[in-house]
């Protein structure tokens, strides 16, 4: 489901009236997004039915063996995960005390900053500015640094292959290019996938969650949870009940590790001065005369 | 292993007085029928076809390795303890050529050569571990992930193997009779520790950091923001303990190849002294990073009780035995407290790489089989290439004239 510039103006009028009615999060802040401009998909738990056209169309797309159990609901039995073979699965959770079940998609979140492509050392993975995130296999090392660094455990590994890839969902970069909707998007026939940008889909999201508060649990799963993903989840319970992540940091992955990263160059420039100084000090103490050392050398080192 | 002659009647043909160590061919032939030669035979038989089967048919074949769990005791163990067990090459070349202790320069060259050849097998496990290392040249080459605490443990470890390569070349030179060669790689002995000290400072502590991109994977109690800190102090214990251990078995098992004027006891207790005063300093770190973590609460757990046995069994306990066995001059049991101590830091980057890895998936990981016979088949091949340059060239004795 595109946006339409209609839909669109509603939800500015929506967040402008929010803007007036307290400090709530601004519509002016829709340029302050992290990654606004790029495209994202706002999904509705609660309208989603569980058809599993998305799972078909995704198989589609990708040239992969279609759905497993296309049609039959046992596949609902127990919560399935992404594999190489689908990037992407719908699972089933029961509503307790009467509440409905509630079906939840999984895919790559496409983070803002994903933790995948800041922990390749071969920079296999990237963050397009448009908003996928895309694996690049011909540079692939096969290290799986991706899968222990991606709080979602999205990339699979092809482990039954020789010359295995990492395989997850692309958000379907070529279609977008092309100027059309990801494959699952565009065949969701319930509206439980919005795709737009994600400084809209914010707006749409706030405005749903925080103006029907009896329908909507008060949360937006993705705004903020490793930095921002442009998958971004709303629904009436909350997301962690069914099957989304808990307690992902509220942070860019990367900024996990710049520290030590950072730590880099002062050991290159500390440590050679101070080594140095340390072995100059322990020369005089030996009673070596520094002016003899490349001849002593020889003999003191071997 | 036999022993080389003692004199020499006539000038030998080179293969002859280098490789076979003087010994004729039938002579040389019946030496290498031991018991020791027999395990590592039959070790090595199952061994190198498992390698193969591994690159013939993937790492779904051969491993338990899973989406849940990617990484196994080939990172665990051949990368993580065997670059923590080689650090004993920089922490002795620098007790010596930087510090100025002299007199530990008779254990330099057995730990430049042990941790040279640590790091050679770290590198061919991670070679089994990669889905494809043939793309190794790519991060070396044009592609850098410079955001990645991966490139650089990469490049590091790249460097820091051909660091010791050239710290180690001198006595390979000598074998081969290259005095000019080796004059030039002696004057580069302080340029390659400095070089050592700060590649070893960056990729010690970096195999640590790899996992601060895990916040929600790693149990908490091992999750520390200083968990580069930790891998590094540990590294010099590991260093320090693998030295003992080694120059332990080296002057037990090479006889005739020790220079029996170096009281070695004496350098042991030495070396406990200096591995007690880090540990005692490591262990504080630990603590301090327990109290940074605020999870106090999950140690009443089983994890939390094995992380508590960590830290007192494999930390602690063999501080204290270092120094009561450095203070009453009980080399004996400072040798046993290095091996001990060498299982602490092999215990502390399992815990870290597979114990608490994944603590809360119900899918556990445990190593095949197979996986673990390419670990013992790549430990057995680095004590065979050990020995066979042991034997050689002259890494547990002086043999330059001086």
């Amino acid at each position: 489901m595109r946006l339409t510039r209609r839909t669109f103006f509603k939800l500015g009028g929506a967040a402008g009236a929010l803007t007036l009615a307290g400090p709530a999060p601004a519509a002016g802040a829709a340029s302050k997004v992290p990654g606004g401009s790029m495209k994202a998909v706002l999904v509705d738990t609660t309208k989603c039915v569980g058809c599993r056209a998305c799972e078909a169309a995704c198989a589609e797309a990708n040239g992969l063996s279609g759905p497993e159990l296309a049609g039959d609901d046992r596949v609902f039995a127990a919560p399935r995960t992404t594999s190489t073979r689908a990037f992407t699965v719908v699972n089933r959770y029961p509503g307790h005390d009467g509440a409905p079940d509630r079906f939840v998609k999984r895919q790559c979140m496409h983070c803002v900053e994903p933790a995948c492509a800041s922990a390749c050392l071969a920079r296999a993975i990237e963050k397009t500015p448009e908003g996928p995130v895309v694996y690049h296999g011909d540079r692939c090392l096969g290290c799986r640094y991706c899968m222990v660094a991606c709080p979602f455990e999205v990339p699979k590994f092809e482990y039954e292959s020789a010359t295995p890839f990492i395989r997850k969902c692309t958000f379907c970069p070529e279609r977008q290019a092309k100027g059309l909707e990801p494959a699952c998007t565009s065949v969701c026939p319930t509206g439980a996938l919005t795709f737009g940008t994600r400084a809209t889909l914010l707006l749409e999201a706030r405005q749903r969650v925080y103006g029907s508060p009896e329908k909507y649990a008060q949360e937006i799963y993705g705004e903020l949870e490793a930095g921002g993903t442009s998958w971004m989840y709303i629904g009436d319970r909350p997301l962690e009940k069914v099957g989304l992540p808990a307690s992902v940091p509220n942070v860019a992955f990367s900024s996990l590790t710049q520290p030590a990263l950072a730590a880099v160059p002062f050991v290159l420039t500390l440590w050679p001065p101070l080594l140095m100084g340390l072995y100059t000090f322990s020369q005089r103490r030996n009673g070596v005369d520094a002016a003899a050392t490349t001849d002593t050398h020889e003999v003191r080192h071997e | 292993m036999s022993s080389r002659p003692a004199t020499l009647t006539a000038p030998q043909p080179w293969f002859t007085e280098k490789v076979l160590m003087g010994q004729p061919w039938a002579e040389y032939r019946r030496g290498l029928f031991t018991p020791f030669n027999a395990v590592a035979a039959f070790v090595l038989a199952i061994g190198i076809p498992i390698i193969v089967y591994r690159f013939a048919a993937g790492l779904g074949a051969t491993t338990n390795l899973s989406q849940t769990n990617p990484w196994g005791i080939w990172i665990g163990f051949d990368m993580l303890c065997g670059v923590a067990l080689a650090a004993g090459g920089y922490t002795l070349a620098t007790t010596v050529y930087i510090f100025g202790l002299d007199d530990y320069h008779p254990v330099v060259r057995p730990a430049v050569l042990t941790g040279f050849l640590g790091y050679v097998f770290a590198v061919l496990g991670l070679m089994c571990d990669l889905g494809r290392p043939w793309n190794l040249p790519i991060p070396m080459v044009y592609s850098f992930g410079t955001t990645s605490v991966m490139f650089e443990v990469g490049w590091c470890v790249m460097l820091y193997t051909i660091v010791l390569a050239l710290e180690f070349s001198p006595a390979l030179f000598q074998w081969l009779g290259w005095q000019t060669l080796r004059t030039y790689l002696l004057r580069a002995t302080i340029g390659l520790t400095v070089a050592a000290v700060m590649l070893s400072t960056l990729h010690q502590s970096s195999l640590g950091a790899l996992f601060l991109m895990a916040p929600t994977k790693l149990h908490p109690l091992w999750y520390s923001p200083f968990i580069p800190i930790f891998f590094f102090v540990s590294s010099i214990v590991a260093g320090l303990s693998m030295v003992i251990v080694e120059s332990s078995l080296s002057h037990r098992a090479f006889q005739s190849r020790v220079d029996h004027h170096v009281d070695m006891d004496k350098l042991v207790l030495g070396l406990a002294r200096a591995a007690s005063v880090i540990l005692f300093a490591y262990v504080f770190l630990r603590l301090q990073g327990l109290a940074d973590s605020g999870r106090t609460d999950l140690l009443a757990t089983p994890l939390g009780l094995w992380f508590i046995a960590e830290i007192v069994l494999f930390a602690a306990v063999p501080c204290l035995l270092f120094a009561h066995g450095a203070r009453t001059r009980n080399a004996t049991l400072v040798r046993w407290t290095a091996g001990w101590s060498v299982l602490g830091i092999v215990v502390y980057r399992l815990n870290v790489s597979v114990v608490a890895y994944n603590w809360e998936a119900a899918e556990r990981y445990i190593p095949s089989w197979m996986e673990v016979w390419t670990s013992l088949t790549l430990v057995t091949t680095g004590i065979l290439v050990f020995r066979w340059i042991v034997n050689r060239m002259p890494v547990l004795r002086d043999e330059s004239g001086h």
